[in-house]
């Protein structure tokens, strides 16, 4: 089977998320990437360099350079032609891609898929992953996106694969892109961080997220994360949000400071390897999930515990 | 111009999901069922832009069982003017809703239709994108505001960091996100209103769309329990567990 991996990228370095897609598609098949975007020779190099690939695409034209879907889909449908499987990242960007391909191809996608059970058999979470549905495609093609804390990433470098043009697709011309605000932070991004620090509505404000659950990500070089309880209070932006219908995160450590643990928020970090709570409630469920429970005023204990650690 | 506003009849969002001992699904006997949250904030956005003079016409549409008639009359309390049935027992993949939409899409001739981004039972996040690719419209995922400016609709998305703004030729798709409007509840002279507001039922054939699915179900499974682990005295005593781990600054 011969799968094309979406390259999901900033314009200048490849995002992990595709490095998960890369081990998804390995089990498949032989693995090709499609490297999309304006200005993209370096991320087309760095993508060849990825353990395990044969075939770079790039498309490189200013209509593909901010991932309109109008203009990708009909890109990738071409492409599909001579592939059997379309392995997609499942962030913001894949979401948005991956099913207006599948509709071009005339196949059901399947969402989310945590691993890979057959050629054509996966695993994959329904009900905010409180069931789990084993299903198989009976499509000619497939087309996939990859929950990327379900997968080993593939070594970014090591590979050697071969770099060739894609000439196919131009602008659509029913969308275009107005601007973006995305946050910079000096910090790891959540998807990709080791250790992720949250905070939930029992500390109460803005300023008590800042001057309790900021320090102690400072000390440990942690991203910053909160439940959903949080952000709709305003504390944080939206964009920190872990759970179900925000980011599904599994770091190394996951501090979870004044959460009581709603089953949206277990949906997005319960596959942390090391799980902390920190809560003054002794019977909030995150308890049942926490490797290690501290019941304790988390305004006293998160100060005490950033001067210790 | 006409909104169209798909909406899906699911497991309420506070009722836990029961996984049947027989591992052929979800248990939805004798639970509560609801419109799909993300349906909801979609009903709510064609409503708002029908106040201010944007939209002329709300039509609810729904693919499931007669029992949806319920969901689309939740829609016609809250404002929606008509609702479409198309009424099948069976479980109706995105690929085939997105051409059961395309074909409603066809003969309405909206200028917008408005999906949630997801529903909660099966998580797909595939049937806005899906409608899109068939009409060969534009579509703005994941919205957290929108804003017609006449013949193009500007949609500011919720992406992986932050947000992004596209702007896109209308007729044109939306999918809704979480922070894109808090919906109203339905007053109870607008749930009596809504009984005599008219409701068409449809099925798939009346559309010509085969919805014999294209992924099997083999089972359904409990995911992997989490077990608690310990319950440290003090802050002293989960430092020294942290250090043991290798975590510290």
């Amino acid at each position: 089977m011969k799968t094309l991996v979406w390259v999901e990228h900033d314009g200048s370095a490849v995002k992990d998320a595709t490095l998960a897609a890369v081990t998804a598609a390995s089990k498949l098949g032989e693995v090709h990437l499609l490297v999309a975007g304006s200005g993209v020779d370096g991320v087309a190099k760095a993508a060849a360099g990825i353990a395990g690939v044969g075939k770079v695409h790039v498309a490189d034209n200013a209509a593909f350079g901010h991932n309109l879907p109008e203009n990708i889909a009909p890109l990738v449908a071409e492409l599909m032609a001579s592939h059997d499987a379309f392995v997609v990242p499942a962030t913001t960007t894949g979401k948005n891609i991956a099913p207006r391909v599948a509709a071009l191809l005339d196949v059901m996608q399947i969402s989310e898929i945590l691993s890979v059970e057959g050629p054509k058999t996966f695993t994959r979470p329904i009900y905010a992953g409180n069931a789990i549905a084993t299903v198989e495609s009976s499509d000619a093609k497939l087309v996939l996106t990859i929950r990327g804390t379900a997968f080993e990433k593939a070594a970014s470098t090591g590979g050697s694969g071969s770099v060739e043009a894609v000439s196919a697709g131009g602008d659509a011309g029913i969308s275009s892109f107005v601007g973006a605000e995305i946050a910079k932070q000096d910090r790891p991004e959540l998807t990709s961080a080791k250790i992720i620090v949250s905070g939930g509505r029992a500390l109460g404000s803005s300023e008590k997220y800042q001057e309790v659950i900021v320090p102690l990500a400072d000390k440990l070089g942690a991203a910053l994360g909160a439940s959903r309880a949080a952000v709709d209070a305003g504390y944080v932006p939206n964009d920190y949000q872990v759970g179900q219908t925000g980011k599904i995160v599994a770091p190394e450590v996951y501090f979870a400071i004044g959460i009581s643990g709603a089953i949206q928020h277990l949906a997005g970090m319960k596959d942390s390897k090391t799980i902390v709570a920190i809560n003054k409630d002794e019977d909030a469920p995150i308890f049942q999930v926490a490797d290690f429970g501290l019941v304790a005023d988390l305004f006293n204990a998160v100060p005490e515990l950033t001067g210790k650690i | 111009m006409k909104i169209l506003v798909p909406v899906k009849r699911v497991l309420d969002y506070n009722v836990k999901p029961r996984v049947k001992s027989d591992g052929t699904g979800v248990d939805l006997a004798n639970v509560k069922m609801s419109m799909n949250p993300f349906d909801e904030i979609g009903v709510e956005e064609a409503i708002r832009l029908k106040e201010k003079g944007v939209a002329t016409e709300i039509i609810a549409v729904s693919v499931g069982p007669a029992k949806a008639q319920e969901t689309l009359r939740t829609a016609l309390a809250m404002g929606a003017d008509r609702a479409i049935l198309v009424q099948t027992d069976d479980a109706v993949e995105p690929l085939a809703l997105a051409k059961i939409f395309k074909a409603i899409a066809d003969a309405e001739q909206p200028g917008l239709v408005i999906l949630g981004k997801q529903a909660i039972d099966d998580d797909n996040n595939q049937t806005g994108q899906m409608l899109a690719a068939l009409t060969g419209w534009a579509q703005g995922t994941f919205a957290s505001a929108v804003n017609v400016e006449g013949d193009h609709i500007s949609v500011t998305r919720e992406v992986d960091g932050g947000l992004e703004t596209v702007k896109l030729k209308l007729p044109a798709i939306v999918t809704t996100d979480l922070r894109l409007n808090e919906p109203r509840y339905a007053s109870l002279p607008n749930i009596m209103k809504a009984k005599s507001k008219p409701l068409d039922t449809k099925s798939p054939a009346d559309y010509d769309v085969d919805t014999a699915p294209r992924v099997k179900t083999v089972k359904v499974s409990e995911p992997p329990v989490r077990s608690a682990g310990v319950k440290v005295a003090d802050v002293d005593e989960l430092v020294a567990k942290l250090k043991a781990m290798g975590v510290h600054s």
